[in-house]
C-alpha cells in the first residue's frame, strides 16, 4: 500500500494508521464465524486493542500482547484549560515518555481579586525518574503558590518560597528508598512558574525553562523573553567569553547549570515581576518549544493573534508547531492571558514593559533592556 | 489442595538488569535475570503437589536414586570401588526420613542393588541400614553403558508418580564404551524432564564432554572427583543439596513480541548452561526453558532477544520473563515475573552504555569457551592456539575476579602477566588438573556488589 485507501495520502511502509485521516491500514482481525456449539465459542475480546499494530490486545502491564509496543500513557498528551489560562504538554516525537509536567490553577487573593498560577517543569533525562521529578516539582510549587497567595503573601516572596518547596520535594525523591537507576543522577528537573494577579505578572525559574511576554499588538509593542537560562551558553555569554552565536553552536550549550534535585549545589530561584501596559499573554514553556523558536520575536510569530481570548488553542498550536518541527524533546506550554486595567493604576515593578506607541498614555519609567534577576 | 501446595512453595523473585536504551536501528536486547527462591527452608518433609493429601508421617516429598559405576576398571586401584561404596553409604545416611530411594549398580547393564524389588524404598533408620548392608553387593566387573543405568532409574522413579522432586546421583570412572553415543542420546531424550541428576567422574579415565552432556540434559552438575578419598564428602554435599529442593519442574517462560527472535537463553550463575535448544512452546509467542528443581538458592540467566526495530521515541516490551510451575491439572502457576524493555533513543550516552551485569556474564561465557577451546587445541597438539586461548582465559578470569577458575588455570599454565593474558604452558601438567579445569570451566562468579551500583 503506498497511499491511503481513504484519502489518498502517501504512506510510509511502517504506517499502521493513515497520518492524515486515521484510517487503519492493517486488515481488520478476522471476525470468527458464529460457532454452532458453545464449546467452540471464542472468548470475547477483553481490554483495549494496541494502537500500534491494531491487532493485539493490551496486557495488564501496558504492552501489546502481539507486537510488544508500549501503549500511550495519559501523560503523553495533557491539556488543561480554565478561565485564566491554558496549558498543553506533549511527549513529542523522539522521547519515549513525557518527562515534562505542569500545573495550572486559579484562586483569589484575600481582597477578592483573581490570581492565576502556572508552573511548568522539565525532568532532566540524564537523572533517575525525571517524569516523577517534574510532576513532584510542579505539584509542590503550584500548591505552595496557591496557599501563599490565598494567605495574602506578596507574589515574589511567594514565588521564591514555592520554588524552595519544589526543590525540597524533588530532593526528597532521592531518599524515598527507590533504587537509583545505574549511571543516572538523583531525580532532577527545571521549573518556571508564573503568577498573574492584581495587574502584575511575577515569574520565577531555575534551569532553562522560559517565560515570554507576547503582546497582542505585535507591531507596536515588543515581545520579550523574561527569563535568563541557567545554562552553559548563558554563562559563557554573560562572562563575555563567547558571542551568542558561538555559545549556542557549542555541543554544551544546553547543559543546565541550575536545577531542582538532591545533587543541586544550591538552588537559587530567580524571580522577576513586571507590569504589562498592553493586553497580551504570558507564555511559559520548556525547551522542547523554544529550541525551535528561540528569540521572543520568532516565538511571537507563532502565537495566534487570538491567544488572549483562546489560550488553549494558542497553546495547542505552539505544541503542534514544535512536534512538526521534529519534536526532539517533550513540549510543554502554558498561556496566561493578561488584560491590564489602567483604571486601577499601575503597580511599580522593576520591569515595566514599555509601550513603544507614543499615543498610548501613560508612559512609565523606561525599563532596562534585559530583565534583571532578583533574589 | 491448591492453596496448601502454594503455601509450601518457596517465594520466587526476579530482578532484571539491562540497559534498555537502543540506538536507532538497533535490534538486540540483552538482559540478566536474577531469580531467587527463598523462604522454603531446607528442613522437614514438606508435602508438595498430589502427595500432599497423604497422611502425615507417610509423606514422601522426594525420591533419590544413586547410580554407582561397578565396571571392571573400578578395581584399578581397588580403593576406587571401596571409596565409592563408602561414599554411597554416606549419601544414604544423608537421606531424610520419608524420602523414597534406591541404589543401582551400573556396568554394561543396570542392576538394582536396593531395595531390589523393582520399586523405591522409603527412608527410615531400618531401610538406611539395610541399604548400607546391601552395598557389599557393589563389586567391580563388566563394562560401561550409562544409558541402561538411566533407563532403570527412570523406570524406578516412574513407580512413584506422586513424587515431584526426583533426583539422581551418577558416579562413573570411565567412558561410555559399551553403548553407541546415539543410544545414550536417545535415552537422554526419553528420560530428560522425568528426573534431574548430578554426575561425578572419579579418576581421570572418563570424558568431560560426555559427562557434561548427561548432566546438562538432566539439569544437574558435572564435576570431577580426582581423588577417590574425596568421594564421601562430595556425595554428602550433593545429597544435602538434593534434600534442600522444594519444588520441581520450574520453567523460565520467555514471551517475546511478534517478529522477535530469542537468540539465546543461558543460565549464567552459578554455572553456565545453554538452555536455548531446550525451549518448548508455551502458547502464543512464549516458550518454556527448563530450570529443574529449586531449594533456597539464586541463579542468573542471560536472555538475548532480537526485536523488530522501532522508531526513536518508541518503547517496546522485548521480553516478559516468568517463572512458571506446571500444575497437576495442566494449568500453570506464575511464581514471579520481570519485564525486559527496549527504548529507542537518539541519546548516545544512553544507548552506548553497557549493563555491567550483561558485560560481566558475557565475559564469563567467553572465559568458559576460551578454556574449552584451549584444552581442545592442546589435545590436538596445537600449542600456539592453546596458549592464546588459555592466555585469554587468564586475562578474563583476572579481570572478572573469578578466583576459582584463575587458580585452576595456574595449575595448567604459568601466568606471566594476568592483565595482558601472557602465559606459558606448564611442563608435565597432570591429567587431573587439566580435567578439573575443563570440568569447572563453566563455573561462574557473580558481579561484585560494588559493580552493581555503577
Amino acid at each position: 500500500m503506498t497511499e491511503c485507501p481513504g484519502c489518498g495520502e502517501p504512506l510510509d511502509p511502517a504506517d499502521v494508521f493513515c497520518e492524515n485521516c486515521g484510517t487503519s491500514l492493517v486488515a481488520a482481525p478476522p471476525v470468527p464465524a458464529p460457532a454452532a456449539g458453545a464449546d467452540s465459542a471464542l472468548p470475547p475480546a477483553a481490554g483495549p486493542v494496541c494502537v500500534h499494530c491494531g491487532a493485539g490486545l493490551v496486557g495488564g502491564d501496558g504492552f501489546c500482547e502481539a507486537c510488544g509496543m508500549a501503549q500511550p500513557s495519559p501523560r503523553d498528551h495533557v491539556e488543561r484549560s480554565l478561565a485564566g489560562g491554558a496549558g498543553v504538554s506533549d511527549r513529542g516525537v523522539r522521547h519515549h515518555r513525557n518527562e515534562d509536567s505542569f500545573t495550572l490553577a486559579a484562586t483569589s487573593l484575600p481582597d477578592g481579586r483573581p490570581a492565576v498560577v502556572a508552573v511548568v517543569c522539565d525532568g532532566v533525562s540524564s537523572a533517575s525518574r525525571p517524569d516523577e521529578a517534574s510532576q513532584t516539582a510542579a505539584d509542590a510549587a503550584g500548591e505552595a503558590l496557591l496557599t501563599a497567595l490565598e494567605h495574602g503573601e506578596a507574589a515574589e516572596p511567594a514565588m521564591r518560597g514555592a520554588i524552595a518547596s519544589a526543590a525540597a520535594a524533588v530532593a526528597a525523591l532521592a531518599a524515598d528508598g527507590t533504587a537509583p537507576e545505574p549511571g543516572h543522577n538523583s531525580p532532577a528537573c527545571t521549573v518556571v512558574s508564573a503568577v498573574a494577579a492584581a495587574g502584575v505578572v511575577t515569574v520565577g525559574w531555575v534551569g532553562d525553562s522560559r517565560a515570554y511576554w507576547i503582546p497582542d499588538d505585535r507591531t507596536d509593542a515588543e515581545p520579550y523573553r523574561l527569563t535568563e537560562d541557567d545554562s552553559w551558553a548563558t554563562g559563557m555569554i554573560a562572562a563575555g567569553l563567547m558571542t551568542e552565536a558561538e555559545a549556542y553552536a557549542d555541543a554544551r550549550a544546553h547543559a543546565i547549570t541550575g536545577w531542582l534535585g538532591a545533587d543541586a549545589d544550591e538552588v537559587v530561584p530567580h524571580t522577576v515581576a513586571f507590569t504589562p501596559h498592553v493586553p497580551g499573554v504570558l507564555l511559559i514553556c520548556t525547551d522542547g518549544l523554544w529550541n525551535y523558536a528561540e528569540a521572543a520575536t520568532s516565538l511571537a510569530d507563532l502565537v495566534r493573534a487570538d491567544a488572549r481570548t483562546d489560550p488553549l488553542r494558542a497553546a495547542r498550536a505552539l505544541v503542534a508547531f514544535a512536534v512538526a518541527a521534529g519534536g526532539h524533546d517533550n513540549i510543554t506550554v502554558a498561556v496566561l492571558p493578561v488584560q491590564p486595567d489602567p483604571a486601577s493604576g499601575w503597580v511599580d515593578t522593576v520591569l515595566d514593559l514599555p509601550v513603544i506607541k507614543p499615543t498610548v498614555p501613560p508612559m512609565p519609567s523606561f525599563p532596562p533592556a534585559v530583565p534583571t534577576e532578583q533574589g | 489442595m491448591a492453596s496448601l501446595a502454594k503455601s509450601n512453595l518457596p517465594r520466587f523473585t526476579t530482578e532484571i538488569f539491562q540497559n534498555e536504551y537502543l540506538a536507532e536501528g538497533a535490534r538486540e536486547v540483552n538482559a540478566i535475570v536474577t531469580v531467587t527462591a527463598t523462604g522454603g527452608g531446607t528442613t522437614g518433609g514438606r508435602p508438595l503437589g498430589p502427595g500432599a493429601d497423604a497422611a502425615p508421617g507417610a509423606v514422601q516429598d522426594a525420591a533419590v536414586i544413586l547410580m554407582v559405576d561397578c565396571s571392571g576398571s573400578m578395581d584399578y586401584p581397588p580403593t576406587k570401588m571401596r571409596n565409592a561404596r563408602d561414599a554411597t553409604a554416606v549419601a544414604i545416611d544423608t537421606i531424610r526420613d520419608g524420602v523414597a530411594f534406591a541404589v543401582v549398580a551400573g556396568t554394561h547393564e543396570a542392576r538394582e542393588v536396593y531395595p531390589g524389588d523393582g520399586s523405591l524404598a522409603v527412608a527410615s533408620p531400618a531401610t538406611r541400614e539395610a541399604a548400607k548392608q546391601s552395598l557389599r553387593k557393589l563389586t567391580a566387573g563388566g563394562g560401561t553403558a550409562i544409558g541402561t543405568w538411566l533407563t532403570l532409574a527412570d523406570k524406578l522413579f516412574l513407580t512413584r508418580h506422586d513424587i515431584t522432586i526426583r533426583h539422581g546421583i551418577l558416579l562413573t570412572d570411565g567412558r561410555n564404551e559399551h553403548e553407541k553415543p546415539q543410544d545414550l542420546q536417545k535415552t537422554l531424550d526419553r528420560v530428560s524432564g522425568h528426573f534431574t541428576a548430578d554426575c561425578r567422574g572419579v579418576g581421570t579415565d572418563w570424558e568431560v564432554a560426555e559427562l557434561r552432556k548427561i548432566a546438562s540434559a538432566l539439569l544437574g552438575t558435572a564435576d570431577i572427583v580426582a581423588e577417590p578419598a574425596d568421594l564421601a564428602e562430595d556425595f554428602r554435599s550433593m545429597m544435602t543439596a538434593a534434600m534442600g529442593k522444594q519444588v520441581a519442574d520450574v520453567a523460565l517462560r520467555v514471551w517475546t513480541p511478534a517478529n522477535a527472535r530469542v537468540k539465546f537463553v543461558k543460565q549464567v550463575a552459578p554455572d553456565l548452561e545453554d538452555l536455548t535448544q531446550r525451549r518448548s512452546e508455551a502458547g502464543p509467542r512464549a516458550g518454556d526453558y527448563p530450570t529443574g528443581s529449586w531449594g533456597d538458592e539464586s541463579r542468573d540467566y542471560h536472555v538475548c532477544v532480537e526485536v523488530p526495530s522501532a522508531a526513536v521515541g518508541n518503547e517496546m516490551l522485548a521480553a516478559r520473563i516468568s517463572l512458571v510451575l506446571p500444575g497437576a491439572d495442566g494449568s500453570t502457576e506464575v511464581l514471579a515475573q520481570g519485564l525486559v524493555r527496549a527504548v529507542w533513543t537518539d541519546d548516545l550516552a544512553s544507548s552506548t552504555r553497557i549493563s555491567p551485569q550483561v558485560a560481566h556474564y558475557t565475559g564469563q561465557a567467553e572465559l568458559a569457551s576460551s578454556i574449552q577451546e584451549g584444552l581442545e587445541a592442546h589435545r590436538a597438539g596445537d600449542v600456539d592456539t592453546a596458549t592464546a586461548k588459555l592466555g585469554a582465559a587468564v586475562r578474563l578470569a583476572h579481570q572478572t575476579g573469578n578466583e576459582g577458575t584463575f587458580k585452576l588455570l595456574q595449575k595448567v599454565v604459568d601466568v606471566v602477566d594476568p592483565k595482558e593474558g601472557t602465559v606459558r604452558f606448564r611442563k608435565n601438567v597432570s591429567e587431573a588438573d587439566s580435567m578439573t579445569l575443563e570440568t569447572r570451566s563453566t563455573k561462574t562468579v557473580r558481579v561484585a556488589a560494588k559493580k552493581r551500583e555503577g
